[in-house]
């Protein structure tokens, strides 16, 4: 039912984007700034039951008491929290009238990617193109159907947030920042008290949910806001895989992103995230590109409990997130597989901590960095084991790949063993992409392009075979052309 | 037919190629033996565009194209295939992935269809049971942990699917055993043919028993310093480079 409803929502909102450019647009739209009001009046427009006010109230009020963050190696222009819109913002502009109008690079990268010319026009905000939007979720709507029919019969909830904080507001408010606290980090705390949308997934005990969540959500993913909110909650001896993101480049002006992504698994529950994000990284000198400043966590609070976390990280003018798992239960098992290939000058600071709090948890992280162009990739990586915690294993490999003389790439591993019994291993390499095999392809016909994209896909193998069939195709492309003129 | 006209090649600051002089016809296997640094890879890297072993002098044609001109890839399409010495390792990218792309890649070149994975698949089945090699090898990554004379014959597998029409051997039979050499150069007799043109770049007589070249060349210092029939090779064998080598200095 959910996925009809998303659908109707999605097209009524279309609908109102489309007739607020004639009609008064003031009312759709939150004043710049963030006070108290603004808070009050995103959790009214959501039509959200009273104590979820007074959360993001309380959230808002820890904000204002924290300072932003600096540890990161990463360096960006300050943003003016009081500069931006909190709420719909992003549709004030007027799109373009047709695809002519569209930068003629953008629509470069849409035709590689093998997008179709209706789901360009509505990527690229085309003027009338809502409707489009529309054919587009009905192109698909044999996956709608069978989505819905089949999530239903499960028992799976999958639906906007601000959905869910209607129709089952006590699940929600069960798990709701109990991953990540609401006073847990500036951002953190800052998507708390704004949040607009996101999803929210609950499998019920024993139920492995029939398909990845992914395509249809794909869709309905550019139209929410900055300050995105998941939760995805696997009960005891479910399974679940969730496919986040648009892997097609949204040009999008918001320049932060703060989301804040919960996930929680039960006894023997197992969820499976996977991400490709490939937002505008900015201009040739990094200008206007997005900050995505992410929290992830993952609570593998039931015995034999288990997340993986894997990444395809392309875009984005600063990159900052650890997607990361607290392994509470008994043999409970984290997984980190992370891809970041940075270009131009996007930066990346990026990695996970894998926090063993059970017995024989078990961790396993492999990151792949290429760093191209004139920019810089860290990999920050957390393994930590708690007294009690006996017979932990972590295996850690981290792997840099360096194209070019003027990019950086950087490997800070933090290991805390307050165990004796742990066994932690760490393997970490940097190379850089060498002339022997980029000639070697070249001999044999690539050009260098498709030399420098076949190697370094070859280098990251690892991972993409981690990410689901359909996403690890997409992903791949999305290799070749983020490095595309990183050589040369 | 490949014409080498006065080619010189540096290194870095050191003249490797001093005006060295070739034509190979169509059709004709033509053997370059010479001592060691005499320039017979460097050669090889020359004819296949690798950076850093540009031509500063001479000229160079395949077919009557102007082979200088173009960049490797292009010279690939065009038909110009090195097997290497030292075949490089491909972390990460299966042997089947990489050929496939490349003979993609070259089809792409010339116009030509891609090959679809089936029709791939059976070319690929062919030339590795002609070459004895096993078809499961070729579903690991490229060169990587395969043995010398894998490598080899790997090379000789890409040579036979991507149908080059100017072949470049350096120093193939290194690493080889008898046996493995005999299956080496079956499978680059079978490529033989009155279209294709051969350069066979070795240090040793040997090779050529399995290979019979129509011409050799002998060359020192950066050029070729004689030319002869199989003989030759024979005599070189027998006498060595020492002959060769006052000229050189």
């Amino acid at each position: 039912m959910a996925a009809v409803k998303e659908t109707v929502e999605a097209v009524a909102e279309l609908e109102r984007y489309k007739h607020g450019f004639t009609s008064d647009i003031e009312q759709e739209f939150a004043p710049k700034g963030l006070n108290a009001d603004i808070v009050r009046f995103i959790s009214e427009k959501k039509g959200e039951p009273e104590w979820m006010l007074e959360w993001r109230l309380a959230a808002f009020e820890r904000w204002q008491a924290m300072e932003e963050p600096t540890w990161a190696s990463v360096r960006y222009e300050p943003v003016d929290y009081q500069d931006l819109h909190y709420y719909a913002a992003p549709k004030k502009k007027a799109g373009p009238k047709s695809l002519d109008e569209v930068d003629p690079e953008l629509l470069a990268v849409y035709e590689k990617l093998g997008i179709p010319l209706k789901e360009q026009e509505v990527l690229a905000g085309v003027q009338g193109a809502p409707r489009v939007a529309v054919d587009a979720v009905f192109d698909s709507v044999s996956v709608v159907t069978t989505f819905k029919a089949e999530l239903a019969r499960a028992g799976v909830i999958f639906m906007p947030i601000s959905e869910a904080l209607r129709e089952y507001p006590e699940l929600v408010r069960q798990y709701l920042g109990s991953v990540v606290p609401v006073s847990d980090n500036y951002f953190a705390a800052l998507n708390s008290a704004v949040f607009s949308d996101g999803s929210f997934v609950y499998v019920p005990p024993g139920v492995r949910c029939p398909m990845e969540l992914s395509t249809y959500f794909r869709i309905n993913a550019s139209q929410t806001g900055q300050f995105e909110r998941t939760l995805i909650i696997a009960d005891k001896g479910s399974y679940v895989s969730y496919l986040e993101g648009c892997t097609a480049p949204m040009r999008d002006e918001n320049q932060l992103h703060a989301a804040v992504v919960e996930l929680v698994a039960l006894d023997d529950a197992e969820i499976k995230y996977s991400t490709v994000q490939n937002w505008y990284p900015g201009d040739a000198e990094g200008r206007g590109g997005i900050y995505n400043f992410v929290t992830k966590r993952a609570d593998c609070r039931g015995d034999r409990s288990k997340v993986s976390w894997t990444q395809v990280e392309t875009g984005s003018a600063v990159t900052w997130k650890y997607p990361s798992c607290l392994l509470k239960g008994e043999e409970s098992s984290g997984e980190f597989y992370s891809i970041a290939i940075t270009n131009g000058r996007q930066q990346a600071d990026t990695g996970t901590k894998m926090v063993h709090l059970g017995k024989n948890s078990r961790s396993r992280i492999i990151a792949k960095a290429v760093s191209a162009g004139k920019s810089d990739s860290t990999y920050r990586g957390l393994v930590s084991v708690h007294p009690k915690a006996t017979g932990v294993r972590n295996f850690t490999q981290c792997d840099s790949l360096l194209i070019g003389k003027d990019c950086g790439s950087h490997t800070i591993p933090y290991i805390e063993a307050r165990n004796g019994s742990a066994h932690l291993e760490h393997e970490a390499t940097t190379t850089r992409l060498s002339e022997d095999q980029l000639f070697y392809a070249q001999q044999r016909g690539l050009s260098e392009e498709e030399a420098v994209a076949l190697l370094v896909n070859g280098f990251v193998r690892d991972v993409l075979q981690e990410l689901p069939m359909e996403f690890a195709v997409e992903a791949q492309k999305l290799v070749a052309i983020s490095l595309e003129g990183s050589v040369g | 037919m490949l014409k080498i006209n006065n080619l010189h090649v540096s290194v870095g600051d050191k003249p490797i190629l001093k005006g060295l002089t070739l034509d190979v016809p169509a059709g004709e296997v033509h053997a370059i033996m010479g001592p060691n640094g005499a320039g017979k890879s460097t050669l090889g890297y020359a004819l296949s565009g690798r950076p850093g072993y540009e031509a500063a002098e001479g000229a160079v044609s395949w077919n009557g194209e102007d082979l200088l001109a173009l960049d490797p890839a292009e010279r690939a399409a065009k038909g110009v295939f090195l097997s290497f010495q030292y075949p490089i390792e491909i972390p990460g990218v299966p042997a089947l992935t990489f050929v496939r792309t490349a003979l993609n890649a070259q089809r792409r070149a010339r116009g030509e269809e891609e090959v679809s994975a089936p029709n791939f698949l059976k070319l690929v089945r062919a030339a590795a049971t002609r070459l004895k090699m096993d078809f499961d090898m070729l579903k690991r990554p490229l060169n990587v942990g395969f043995s010398g004379g894998e490598k080899k014959r790997m090379e000789i597998l890409q040579m036979a699917l991507l149908e080059p029409s100017l072949l470049i051997l350096d120093e193939t039979d290194s690493g080889l055993d008898i046996d493995a050499l005999r299956i080496v150069a079956d499978g680059v007799n079978a490529l033989r043919s009155p279209e294709r043109s051969m350069l066979v770049i070795t240090h040793y007589q040997r090779l050529l028993d399995y290979i019979k070249p129509d011409r050799v060349h002998v060359l020192a210092a950066g050029r070729i310093v004689a030319s002869g029939g199989p003989e030759l090779a024979h005599q070189l064998e027998a006498e060595g480079y020492d002959k060769y080598l006052p000229a050189a200095a």
